[in-house]
């Protein structure tokens, strides 16, 4: 009696289990245990090793942490990657004329500005965030370009590189701190509160939603908001890791940062966010460009199979 | 109304215009505690913009509002909620990526230190889906529920903000008849408990068997408020459409024009577990109608006939010559034609213009030089429009800003320009106005006399008596029965024989 009660229980629960959002933890098994097969002698499953591509993957990370709330609300935020660029280089630029607060205050203030530019314009005139921060791309990339002559901006204010991106906390990198950190509070405000609830239901049934009293105008604009802000900390941590600011840090990143969120089960189309599941999307390219890199291919074979990978695994991803 | 029990929402000279057009004049609107009242009116007549007024989406120009007797200036949908009106959408109003406890609370959402406590609102839904006497798991996610469970999950979230009024707008239009039955039980219950009910509806049967009064706007006025005792359907149906009598109604004699040539022979048609041995002949000339319970087969036949589904034995003959048809296209080459049920998903691209959409299945005769000829396709279109009668102020308008009468006129005029020789509709009239209704009822009857075969799913059956010549009961996939007009007396005739009394 009991048994059966209890395999008609795991049959309903596995009947419930959806696939479209765990499979980005099977995915990511299945290819570290592959490498760690594989690449077993090359040095892959060195804690060292490991522990890097938490530290590469750190920035990609936290940023689609900010990016799964931007898709659960049904909108995009292209311009993640040049944000994080200018943010890289006021910081750097701030901090060497004036010290360490006003460089950190400076380097948020970027995404305050560009967020809530890309956030006015998608919630109170209603243009698709696909165009507004493509244009924003574009025109943040060039001021980056235009105040440094697109040159870097060397930093050598230890405490900063040590908070940001370079330092350690006993055997714990700062990175890896940050990283947790942004996850944790990323999936329980998801999950937890009022705002996360109403970011997907504005991503869900935008009309339902704003008849049900969600200000949905406002959660757009908090969205975008946010994006740009997690962004400009990302461009700080570039910044600490690699101790300049450059135009080109985070160059391309949005990509990366939305790959990583539709693969850990976020869906395109809103309603649905996985802030845990998009950590391990970021980390599962990690894995990828790491093992690549350690199976000696060269940059362009990298970037051949990384694409290919990349699309047979959101193509599985949305398989219902 | 001389013991009117205390209103629970009375809304007085209520005005309203979008830009120079007046949409409400002078409306006066009132339901009691405890009262079903039903709102009736074609399609634009007023009802949609009376009730967005009442949550909240739309401001009155002029009027006042009263809740419970006390006035009330209802700014938005906030507002609205806090004077307890709960609205159950048409187009339905719920998170699908959400489980049903958290669409109930949402925005309402019960915390604990600051975070929503799931577990707590989990607890309260079943509470109310308790009082509702209805079983629905908090934990499911909605795009998984049926149509039915959706609605009820509607109700349980106004109730979970404690509404005095709940407005319903055609709630029964997709469900299946047991559970409108349990919808209309739910109903009753609600009314004991002093929940005021507006009720929005096409179909006067329900009207008749649940409300206790009915206001009909018309063009923006109210025209009749009147106990449903003291009315009868005819004088509300004369309400709804102006003067003109529902002659549509009125069954004609068609024998004569009903050629004795068969256009369409089926033989122990079958196709999955909903389909079996079914036969049947449409003549020329002839309108078959076919009856029956939701999930009676007749969806599926019309769809196997025209090559939607696969049958796995049986033969379709055309003309007296049997044909195979696996694919809609092979029924479209064989002068079939289907007007599917749900016409905004499968007859329409909704944000194309009219002409686009009427001129689908027609491009390959639209050519010039091999290319696309824009001429060509504004003009027929044009023909189509005028031949129909559809409303459209210029023909590349976007289907989706048309009324759903005129909506469901595209897609007839769509197939129809195809010049197909069967015409299957299916529930072609539903969600449509009255003055619509007759417009294709009659539209019905011509494509008939001009020697064309019909068959013709609905589910209101005056409508189905008044324009089939045979009409043919399936019954879990059989055909129960194959009745002339002639011998049907009246519709309580073909509803026994559609429940299946024998």
């Amino acid at each position: 009696m009991t048994t059966r009660a209890n395999i008609s229980s795991a049959m309903s629960l596995l009947k419930r289990f959806e696939w479209r959002q765990n499979i980005i933890y099977i995915g990511f098994i299945a290819v570290f245990i592959l490498f760690a097969v594989l690449l077993g002698d090359s040095g892959f499953t060195n804690p060292n090793n490991l522990l890097n591509i938490f530290r590469q993957t750190a920035t990609i990370s936290i940023m689609a942490v900010a990016m799964t709330y931007v898709i659960a609300a049904a909108e995009i935020d292209l311009s993640i990657g040049s944000v994080a660029g200018l943010s890289s280089v006021i910081t750097a630029m701030t901090l060497n004329s004036y010290g360490l607060i006003p460089g950190i205050l400076a380097g948020l203030l970027v995404g305050v500005i560009a967020g809530a530019i890309s956030g006015g314009l998608v919630a109170l005139l209603k243009v698709p965030s696909f165009l507004v921060t493509l244009g924003m791309l574009g025109l943040v990339v060039g001021v980056a370009r235009w105040i440094t002559e697109s040159a870097p901006v060397p930093i050598a204010d230890m405490n900063y590189i040590a908070i940001f991106g370079g330092g350690e906390f006993g055997p714990i990198p700062s990175l890896l701190i940050w990283v947790v950190f942004a996850v944790s509070l990323g999936a329980l405000v998801m999950n937890k509160t009022k705002f996360g609830r109403h970011v997907r239901a504005t991503g869900g049934n935008l009309v339902a939603a704003g008849y049900t009293g969600v200000k949905t105008a406002q959660v757009k604009f908090t969205v975008l908001l946010l994006s740009g802000v997690v962004a400009a900390f990302a461009g700080m941590l570039y910044a600490g890791r690699l101790q300049s600011g450059r135009f080109q840090w985070g160059t391309g990143d949005e990509l990366s940062v939305i790959a990583a969120v539709i693969l850990g089960g976020t869906s395109l189309f809103g309603g649905r966010g996985q802030v845990v599941g998009s950590l391990f999307g970021a980390l599962f390219i990690g894995l990828i460009n790491n093992g690549l890199i350690l199976a000696g291919l060269d940059v362009s074979q990298q970037q051949v199979v990384r694409g290919a990978i990349i699309i047979l695994a959101v193509a599985l991803s949305r398989k219902k | 109304m001389s013991s009117a029990p205390s209103p629970a929402i009375e809304m007085r000279g209520i005005e309203k215009s979008f830009g120079a057009n007046p949409v409400l004049e002078n409306v006066d609107f009132s339901v009691s505690v405890g009262e079903v009242h039903a709102l009736a009116g074609e399609n634009g007549a007023g009802k949609s913009t009376l009730m967005k007024i009442l949550q909240g989406v739309y401001q009155k120009d002029k009027g006042e509002i009263f809740v419970s007797g006390s006035a009330v200036e209802i700014t938005d949908t906030f507002a609205a909620r806090k004077a307890g009106i709960g609205m159950v959408f048409q187009e339905f109003s719920l998170i699908p990526t959400l489980t049903v406890a958290q669409n109930i609370f949402l925005t309402n959402e019960p915390t604990r230190v600051g975070l929503i406590d799931d577990a707590k609102a989990k607890k309260l839904a079943r509470g109310i889906f308790q009082e509702m006497e209805v079983d629905i798991d908090p934990e499911r996610i909605v795009e998984y529920l049926s149509t039915a469970l959706w609605q009820l999950t509607e109700i349980a979230k106004a109730l979970a903000q404690n509404a005095k009024v709940l407005i319903l707008d055609e709630p029964t239009a997709s469900l299946a008849k047991h559970e409108a039955e349990a919808l209309f039980a739910l109903i009753q219950r609600l009314k004991a408990k002093g929940i005021a009910v507006i009720y929005i509806s096409h179909r006067m049967d329900e009207i008749y068997r649940i409300a206790d009064r009915i206001t009909v706007l018309r063009d923006g006025s109210r025209v009749l408020t009147a106990n449903l005792k003291d009315v009868t359907p005819a004088q509300i149906v004369e309400a709804i459409v102006g003067r003109q009598a529902a002659a549509h109604l009125v069954h004609q004699d068609r024998s004569a024009k009903i050629s004795q040539q068969v256009a369409l022979e089926v033989e122990n048609l079958s196709a999955g577990p909903k389909l079996q041995n079914v036969s049947l002949q449409v003549r020329k000339g002839e309108i078959v109608g076919l009856a029956g319970l939701m999930g009676s087969g007749r969806t599926e036949l019309v769809n196997t006939l025209f090559g939607i589904l696969k049958p796995s034995s049986g033969k379709i003959k055309i003309n007296g010559k049997e044909l195979s048809i696996a694919s809609p296209e092979e029924a479209i080459k064989n002068k079939i034609a289907l007007i599917p049920e749900d016409r905004r998903a499968q007859g329409l691209v909704l944000d194309h213009p009219v002409s686009e959409n009427l001129t689908l299945p027609l491009l390959d005769r639209l050519k010039k030089f091999g290319l696309l000829s824009n001429k060509k396709i504004l003009q027929r279109s044009k023909e189509i429009i005028k031949q129909f009668a559809i409303k459209a102020a210029y023909p590349t308008i976007r289907v989706g800003s048309l009324s759903g009468g005129n909506q469901q006129k595209v897609v007839i005029g769509k197939w129809l320009g195809t010049n197909p020789e069967i015409l299957m509709m299916d529930e072609p009239t539903a969600g449509v106005d009255i003055g619509t209704k007759s417009e294709i009822l009659d539209l019905v009857r011509k494509i008939a006399d001009d020697g064309k075969s019909i068959i013709l799913i609905s589910s209101e059956l005056p409508e189905l008596l008044s324009v089939s010549d045979r009409i043919l009961v399936l019954k879990d996939g059989r055909v129960a029965k194959s009745l002339n007009r002639s011998e049907i007396p009246n519709e309580e005739f073909l509803q026994l024989a559609i429940q299946g009394a024998a």
